[in-house]
């Protein structure tokens, strides 16, 4: 075969790769719908997995490598002492209305997301201290923004800000992502279409996506997104289910990944507001170490690890998972499961045993109800299972399933709970990212959240050291700062932490370019560089 | 025809019986979690095997009958109630208020009862037992599923308006209350003992449906609809056949039912 065939060859072979890479229509579910769109304000996953899909930031996380990339900043540097940080943007990009990008735009994202009267849980994480912002602008591709205190890992909370543009009349919808929303419809979908301004090119200098949209299909239960999957109407699961990663290792082991324990957690609080509509009893119980330390003793955690998650998950000691090698506390004290322990705590705190019933020192039986959301099969389970474990020690705990808006009305507005399982999803390494949970003024300080001052002594000393580790740059003192926030934790539990559930995911064969990691959003981290191929490519 | 009746009859009220004597039967408690024995076969000890915590599966099916089989008759009987209620004023009065009720009636077959179903649910009182919730779930399930039965009743109404011995009740002078009270609703009998018989599987489906997606009866109280949701995995059925029996417990009764009416409307 002479040079000249082979050539021919191979640029015959790559176009018809590139076909088959083309054009696609990537399906995958959401859980719930999304509770907003501005980039600015989100705080469930959903808003999160849209954000992501369609923001452009100006640095963004490699999920594999664990270390920041440039994105719509060239390069970025850090000076003052990680007070104040200088990017250089790249040139000639454009928002996906047309609309030029440069440094007005992210001087504008910055001042909206620190303003106070927005409410933004990802300008918690940027308040170290109180104060405004500077922001300089220098040429048409340099900023420099200044806090008021020095911020900790100040360059990767740049990774969940997504550039919003400050002159384009589709405001929030106007974006720099490689999808850009073009359908919502409520309980049903969201469509996401490519982004014919999205920047990047790959190394043949195709520009990227590959895809040229993105369904989400909001669907809460799990077992019709495995049937999906199988039927091949969705082709990436995240997040899935322990048993249903069995189910189809078995059938396709090719197309199911572990990328061992997540980042995200399980766990359960009890409503700590002062003003929720609960009995004072009530609200005196679960203000109480000793109560929430007995709840805790007696969940046996082993045997949700083992009848729940089928073993893919380990039982979690405080925020941070053991995946999370810097920052995890080895030090922790395990949870032992046991009743023994948790009668002890209850009886030192005035309860009583009055024919297997516990009761208060008032008389009252310890009765409570534990919300969590409907269709999630794996939380109903382990309510249940804590359910029959606080019944060997007395306690009545009632389950409520609810649909996903409603119990985010109640965790965040009514205050109409009483003890809620959920889990935390954490997209990032860094504990500076849980500010606004950590923060007892922070908006998902969930057991008691927006208070105007720490309600009790050690919310004051968690509040102090997240904002001394948020305000230095040294790495060792950082970790001893959040080393003793995770004591604090695990020593009041003012949420109960079960599980880490492991990374489990799936992937259809169809699907080019996914590499799942354990960090969030595990299979589509890279979605600008995913591509389906053909069903006569599969062949 | 009559042999068959007597089938069901008797799968009927064994089944009810049993769902009955559920306390009696059930050799574990519905909510007792055996954690040794998560997704055991069936064995002398757990005749149908246990679920994914362990619980009994017999036990479950037996206090999950209790519960849907129970409370749909209840639920059947509100909403023939409230179906008569509706459909004879509507059949009696005729013309314009005939007319204007039958579109309200619409208008409420129109509702979307389901996200209804689902925002009253969420703002139940949270220290509601599991009895009550199913109580209240099957309550509101007769009180929003009247429409249809009310249109049915009033075309029968209707029917029997101008017939002879209305027109000479109302010609002795008979006041419309009695005249619907002894001359109506006696006559309209075999419908309504129809619309109710009809009512009942369609109301043990429609808490089947809120327990496939986990709005149903509260755990860990059993339903026949919260039962069923082992049956979302469809490969494990394949393996644990045994997983289908609220299924066939529910296909039974929903069956027995449909024969009484089919049958019962033979008759009339």
């Amino acid at each position: 075969m002479s040079w000249k065939s082979l050539k021919q060859l191979i640029a015959f072979c790559a176009l018809a790769l590139a076909q088959c890479l083309g054009q696609g229509e990537l399906h995958f579910c959401l859980h719930a719908d999304p509770k907003t769109f501005h980039p600015l304000l989100v705080d469930d996953d959903a808003s999160e997995a849209i954000r992501y899909l369609t923001g452009g930031v100006l640095v963004r996380l490699n999920r594999r490598s664990q270390q920041l990339e440039p994105e719509l900043a060239t390069s970025w540097k850090i000076s003052e002492q990680s007070r104040s940080i200088t990017f250089t943007l790249r040139r000639g990009l454009k928002f996906s209305d047309g609309t030029p990008f440069g440094v007005e735009d992210v001087a504008f994202t910055m001042r909206s997301l620190m303003d106070p009267a927005l409410h933004s849980p990802i300008g918690d994480a940027f308040r170290s201290a109180p104060g405004e912002i500077r922001i300089k602008t220098v040429g048409k591709d340099k900023i420099t923004i200044t806090f008021p205190a020095p911020v900790a890992e100040l360059d990767k909370l740049f990774d969940q800000v997504a550039v919003m543009s400050a002159y384009s009349s589709l405001k929030e919808r106007a974006v720099l992502g490689p999808f850009v929303l073009a359908e919502y419809k409520p309980g049903s979908f969201v469509a996401l279409k490519r982004n014919v301004n999205y920047w990047k090119v790959d190394s043949s200098g195709r520009r990227l996506p590959y895809l040229d949209s993105v369904y989400l299909h909001i669907q809460q239960n799990r077992e019709l997104e495995l049937s999906r999957f199988r039927r091949g109407e969705i082709q990436i699961i995240n997040g899935l289910d322990g048993e249903y990663y069995d189910r189809l290792q078995t059938q396709s082991p090719s197309e199911v990944f572990d990328a061992g324990p997540s980042f995200d957690s399980e766990e359960m609080w009890f409503n700590q507001v002062p003003t929720a509509p609960i009995p004072a009893y009530k609200l005196a119980w679960f203000r109480s170490t000793e109560f929430r330390q007995a709840i805790s003793a007696a969940i046996n955690r082993q045997d949700i690890v083992r009848l729940v998650f089928n073993g893919h998950a380990s039982p979690a000691v405080g925020p941070v998972s053991p995946a999370n090698h810097f920052w995890f506390d080895t030090n922790l004290e395990a949870h032992s499961f046991d009743t023994g322990v948790a009668l002890r705590l209850l009886l030192r705190n005035g309860f009583h045993m009055s024919v297997g019933v516990l009761r208060d020192a008032q008389g009252h039986a310890v009765e409570f109800s534990i919300v969590t959301n409907s269709g999630n099969k794996a939380r109903e389970r382990m309510a249940v299972m804590i359910q029959q474990d606080l019944a060997s020690i007395g306690i009545k705990a009632t389950i409520l399933t609810l649909d996903f808006p409603s119990l985010i009305e109640r965790m965040t507005r009514s205050f109409n709970y009483e003890a809620c399982l959920l889990g935390l999803v954490n997209m990032d390494l860094d504990p500076n990212s849980q500010m606004n949970i950590w923060l007892s003024s922070g908006e998902n300080h969930q057991w008691n959240p927006a208070q105007k001052s720490p309600a009790t002594p050690w919310e004051a000393e968690i509040d102090r050291l997240m904002r001394a580790q948020a305000s230095t740059t040294e790495p060792a003192k950082r970790k001893r700062l959040f080393n003793r926030v995770q004591e604090i934790v695990r020593e009041q539990e003012p949420f109960i932490y079960l599980v880490h559930k492991n990374a489990l995911s799936a992937v259809a064969r169809v699907v080019r370019g996914a590499d799942p990691v354990a960090l969030s959003p595990q299979t589509y981290w890279q979605i600008d560089r995913m591509s389906l191929i053909t069903e006569r490519a599969t062949r | 025809m009559k042999y068959v009746r007597v089938v069901v009859i008797t799968v009927v009220a064994a089944i009810f019986c049993a769902a009955l004597a559920a306390s009696t039967l059930a050799p574990a408690n519905y909510a007792t979690q055996f954690r040794e024995n998560p997704n055991s076969p069936p064995s002398h000890r757990f005749l149908l095997g246990t679920d994914e915590l362990g619980r009994d599966r017999f036990s479950r099916v037996l206090f999950g009958s209790r519960v849907s089989l129970l409370l749909a008759p209840a639920a059947a009987a509100i909403s023939t109630l409230l179906a008569a209620l509706v459909g004879t004023v509507m059949g009696y009065l005729g013309g314009t208020w005939e007319k204007m009720m039958m579109a309200a009636v619409d208008l409420f077959l129109s509702l979307p009862w389901l996200f209804l179903l689902i925002t009253i649910r969420a703002l139940l009182p949270l220290d509601l037992s599991p009895i009550m919730s199913v109580i209240v779930t099957f309550t509101l399930l007769g009180l929003l599923g009247w429409a249809a039965s009310a249109r049915v009743i009033c075309a029968g109404v209707r029917a029997l308006r101008h017939s002879g011995f209305m027109i000479n009740a109302r010609a002795l002078g008979c006041h419309p209350r009695r005249l619907i009270a002894v001359q109506l609703l006696p006559n309209m009998r075999p419908i309504l003992a129809a619309q109710f018989l009809t009512s009942i599987p369609v109301f043990i489906l429609a808490e089947a449906n809120l327990g496939m997606l986990g709005l149903g009866v509260s755990e860990p109280l059993p339903s026949l609809g919260g039962l069923m949701r082992e049956l979302e995995n469809i490969s494990a059925i394949a393996v644990q056949p045994w997983r289908l029996a609220p299924l066939i417990v529910l296909v039974a009764c929903v069956s027995a039912f449909q024969i009484l009416v089919s049958g019962r409307e033979v008759n009339s």
